[in-house]
């Protein structure tokens, strides 16, 4: 199993999350971040004050899947997430030693695999 | 000149004023927060340049003597406006609320062109419109011109201020295109409390705007006063059912969307129609105006606001129904198609017709003009980025983590925390 994070602008998220349902992965969780890569300051002025904004909000997703899942994974937000501009954001895949999901206890290939939630009738 | 008459439009003049800064924060409210200053920055800017504008031509082209087409320019630069009576108030107080007139309907064509519109074309087509579009609607129509000479009924503005503002937008939409997008994710407001804040300021202020439009302190403006108070009611509770019976909860973005669209079509209406009248007139209302906004949403017209299904619509059925509903033992003036006069409906019907295909024409001629000399829109990357950032290099809600200083007027001499945080994010501070 692999841990994928990536770093996106938050104004394609939309984008890297259908093509995250396209490829199947439905398991994510998403923070909103503030951070600094290679992307030009903001130069901000208010009244007499100006200031050079060198935080930009990005988007976090974290990703837990099952080895043959990283690559459609990595594939769909590198696709999607691109605008070709530097601040488009880096994807990292993390070794994971153990995972567990809380309502069954299921470890490890199981515990990533998405079940279809049963309404009760 | 009577000073009761003066003190009133004095103080109208200011609540109509105040109805632009409210229409930023109902616009504001309404967009995403990465465009929130952008919108608001669309009402406040009309202020100035709208108003100076108004000083310097608008008001000769619209009030000033010409001929029933067009003022001259003979007040251009106040010229002959002073404190001499213009009816029972001064000239000058005259020119002064005319002019918050000229600002808010300038402002209202914004919300069909938001999240996308470069500010400096936005300025200098607000302020060409005015002038070009504007200033001999209302000579028409309140100048002396040949609409009012017709018997037009426009109390305050519903041909004027809203079909004018809602055709515009209409036209600025389609010319500018859509926000990238549009119709590809969900856009939501940012901040609904905005847009009841603004929704109810508007209505403060519209008292001013239908009350005053009395031009005194009489009982023509206590008509108007009590109409702007019913109309909208009556377009809440009928809106509020419809929300219910559609989707079984009443929205607070559909309650504010009706008190402006109740508000809209009382305008033209409000000195003219019986209280019982007006109440009618606002539920009735109600109808166009919401199943425009729903079809509205599933074409590909982005008039991101609704400019058209509020102000166009909503001032057309309020011109149109002060044709049906006007009634003379109220107003002095005219009766209406119910009242045994179908004519007046009519001429109500002609006005409607030939302001939406003045204000069309001269509106798409207008910005296709414009768009040879600067562009339009903002490029796509500054739309995701945001006009906040990209057009005022400012955020609505910045945050100064990560906000380094580099010019400051009053901590110039202690620069030494500017370095040691900027080094520690620079490149060229160590950073691989």
């Amino acid at each position: 199993m692999k841990l994928v994070v990536a770093i996106v602008r938050p104004d394609k998220l939309n984008d890297v999350l259908e093509a995250l349902f396209r490829a199947e992965v439905r398991g994510l969780t998403i923070t909103r971040v503030q951070g600094h890569g290679g992307e030009m300051d903001r130069v901000e002025t208010y009244r007499g004050t100006t200031v050079k904004m060198e935080l930009s909000e990005k988007v976090r997703l974290e990703i837990g899947v099952s080895d043959h899942f990283v690559e459609p994974t990595v594939g769909a937000i590198l696709a999607a997430g691109r605008t070709g501009t530097v601040g488009d954001g880096k994807i990292f895949v993390l070794p994971v030693e153990k995972v567990y999901r809380i309502r069954t206890g299921e470890q490890d290939q199981a515990a990533v695999t998405p079940v279809e939630e049963v309404l009760p009738a | 000149m009577n000073a009761a008459d003066t003190a009133w439009m004095l103080v109208s003049t200011a609540l109509v004023l105040l109805m632009t800064p409210a229409l930023g924060f109902f616009y504001g409210g309404l967009v995403r927060s990465k465009n929130a200053l952008n919108t608001l920055m669309m009402s406040i800017s009309a202020l100035g340049f709208v108003c100076l504008a108004w000083v310097v031509l608008g008001y000769s082209l619209a009030f000033g003597p010409g001929t029933p087409w067009l003022g001259g320019v003979s007040r251009a630069f106040l010229q002959g406006v002073g404190l001499e009576p213009q009816g029972t108030i001064p000239h000058l107080l005259f020119m002064a609320y005319q002019a918050t007139f000229a600002i808010i309907t300038a402002a209202l064509v914004s919300g069909a062109i938001v999240e996308r519109m470069r500010f400096s074309a936005y300025l200098a087509f607000i302020t060409l419109w005015s002038l070009l579009v504007y200033s001999p609607i209302a000579h028409w129509v309140w100048g002396g011109g040949w609409l009012g000479g017709m018997g037009a009924l426009d109390f305050a503005g519903g041909t004027v201020v809203h079909i004018n503002a809602g055709v515009a937008a209409l036209v600025a939409a389609l010319i500018l295109g859509p926000r990238k997008d549009y119709a590809r994710q969900a856009i939501l407001p940012h901040n609904v409390p905005f847009t009841l804040l603004g929704a109810g300021l508007l209505w403060f202020g519209w008292f001013g705007f239908n009350g005053g439009s009395a031009l005194a302190a009489n009982s023509s403006a206590a008509l108007a006063f009590v109409n702007t108070m019913l109309a909208p009611a009556a377009t809440l509770c009928v809106w509020t059912l419809l929300d219910l019976r559609r989707t079984g909860k009443a929205t607070a973005v559909g309650a504010a969307t009706a008190i402006v669209v109740g508000l809209v079509a009382v305008t033209p209406a409000a000195g003219f129609v019986s209280p019982m009248s007006a109440i009618v007139l606002g539920g009735v209302s109600a109808l166009p105006s919401y199943f425009a906004l729903l079809w509205r949403a599933r074409t590909r017209l982005d008039d991101s606001l609704d400019v058209v299904a509020a102000h166009g619509l909503g001032g057309t059925m309020g011109a149109l129904l002060t044709g049906i509903l006007a009634q003379k033992s109220w107003n002095g003036t005219a009766d209406g198609l119910l009242f045994g006069n179908p004519k007046q409906f009519l001429i109500q019907a002609l006005a409607v017709a030939v302001t939406i295909v003045f204000s069309g024409v001269l509106t798409a001629g207008l910005l296709k003009l414009l768009s040879f000399v600067v562009p339009l829109k903002v490029a796509t990357r500054e739309e995701g980025l945001g006009l906040d950032v990209s057009q005022h290099g400012e955020e609505a809600y910045a945050r100064d983590e990560g906000a380094i200083l580099i010019l400051s007027e009053f901590t110039a001499e202690s620069p030494a925390p500017v370095g040691v945080l900027a080094g520690s994010l620079k490149p060229e501070g160590g950073r691989a």
